[in-house]
């Protein structure tokens, strides 16, 4: 039958995956041996039609291989060839009449893609895999690759739901006095296009890590906040670092300028020095610090007008800390 | 109320790939206003917006958002599409306005998953 496929361990970024699903992706990856079916019912090129009846009836097939004494790859005979001779009342005669001889085959080594290429151009139902020696080593249907790409689906979700078991045992496995992982991100000012990116990575982490739904929802709103003030209002971009920490999440923005004029007005609810070419993507309202703060249990922004900013956040994850937003500390 | 019967109620077209249409959608809330989006909405809600860059897609995923739908029938940039199909956010365009698509929704018994901001000069910092 179909052989266990091996594991993949190619990683791909999501960059790298910007422009291709992941069912195109394993359509390359995969390749025919790992899906087609290695134990063939075949004929002999000399069997009468009625015999070929019988076996597609008990066998719920609906094609197969005639192969030489010698193991060569003859021909086909497939339900369409049998419904012709069916029609011709014409069981009594040898296969070798209304075998397909015009064969299309494919190489094991070759990635699926390509056998769906031949399907599609040649509108067989099946194909022949012969090795390099021209002899027959399996067939591949157009269900056998479907099944091969769910299969290969199931494992990457397998594998997903392994990395996050590993990644959720992280801090219980490492024995130290104060365990914490550290996420660092550089951010590009005026780097519209991929903004977001680092938080989207770090709410992905998070949930690895084992975090609540709503843990990551907070933090990510407030990264996400964070990451596009470091975006829109910097003069070289900034710095994004987390730590986390069994008991808590430490958040830093940081950037090397130009820095806030007068912080406490920048933390007044919509007020914005934001271009309108910034609020025409949908920020720059003045809520960015009052989201955060709403989303986080302490906020602290320092900056030097001419230096740069830091922004320093925390989340506490000990059940007595459930953020409420009357448990935020008032300034 | 399911994904299927949304894009049914507002004449929408999925833009992504993957779209489930069996998918749960609790509550609703329309804002052009990523910030606002990211304070006010609530976990699996379906956003109605007017923006069309990435952005939403982005908010989208930070703000646990169960799916958007473009207003006015616009059509968004291809960089949000393939960010969609990435975080697999279903993404759907309506030729209705944000006004007629709000009411569709709320009458077929949609409710509104938009908190209040008003309380905005309630919160605290170090």
């Amino acid at each position: 039958m179909v052989t266990n496929p091996p594991q993949r361990k190619r990683i791909i970024s999501d960059q790298e995956a910007e422009n291709i699903s992941r069912v195109e992706e394993l359509a390359y990856e995969i390749k025919v041996r790992e899906v087609m079916t290695s134990d063939l019912i075949s004929f002999s090129p000399e069997i009468k039609m009625q015999e070929v009846l019988e076996v597609f009836r008990q066998k719920r097939i609906s094609g197969a291989p005639i192969v030489s004494p010698l193991g060569d790859l003859i021909g086909i005979i497939s339900m369409e060839d049998l419904i012709r001779c069916l029609v011709d009342m014409d069981v009594d005669s040898t296969i070798n009449k209304y075998m397909t001889t015009k064969l299309i085959t494919i190489l094991p080594t070759d990635p699926v893609i390509e056998a769906s290429k031949k399907f599609v151009s040649t509108n067989f139902g099946r194909l022949p895999v012969v090795d390099k020696d021209q002899k027959l080593v399996g067939m591949i249907t157009k269900g056998d690759i479907n099944r091969g790409l769910l299969r290969a689906l199931e494992t990457d979700y397998q594998e997903e739901e392994i990395r996050k078991y590993r990644a959720s045992h992280l801090f219980e496995d490492i024995e130290s006095d104060r365990t914490s992982l550290i996420l660092r991100y550089q951010i590009q000012q005026g780097d519209f296009d991929i903004g977001g990116q680092a938080s989207s990575n770090i709410k992905r982490a998070l949930i690895r890590l084992g975090a609540s739904k709503q843990i990551a929802r907070r933090c990510g709103i407030a990264i996400y906040e964070a990451e596009m003030n470091l975006i829109i209002h910097t003069t070289e971009g900034g710095v994004l670092r987390v730590e986390i920490e069994p008991h808590q999440i430490s958040i830093d923005a940081y950037d090397y300028g130009p820095g806030i004029k007068d912080v406490d007005l920048a933390m007044k609810p919509g007020y914005s020095t934001a271009s309108d070419a910034v609020r025409e993507m949908g920020f720059g309202a003045g809520m960015g610090l009052v989201n955060i703060s709403r989303c986080v249990d302490q906020m602290k922004l320092e900056s030097v007008w001419g230096k740069g900013s830091r922004l320093k956040m925390r989340l506490f994850l000990d059940s007595d800390h459930k953020n409420n937003e009357s448990e935020n500390q008032k300034s | 109320m399911n994904l299927g019967d949304l894009v049914k109620i507002v004449e929408g077209k999925v833009l992504t790939d993957l779209f489930d249409k069996n998918e749960i959608v609790l509550g609703g809330c329309g804002a052009d206003l990523m910030s606002d989006v990211l304070a006010s909405i609530e976990p699996g809600a379906v956003l109605l917006t007017g923006l069309c860059n990435p952005q939403v897609i982005r908010t989208a995923q930070m703000a646990d958002v169960a799916a958007v739908v473009l207003v006015r029938g616009k059509i968004p940039p291809e960089t949000t599409i393939d960010l969609a199909n990435d975080e697999e956010i279903p993404l759907i365009t309506s030729p209705f306005g944000m006004f007629e698509l709000c009411g569709r929704l709320y009458k077929a018994g949609l409710p509104s998953l938009e908190k209040s901001v008003a309380d905005q000069s309630d919160f605290g910092f170090e």
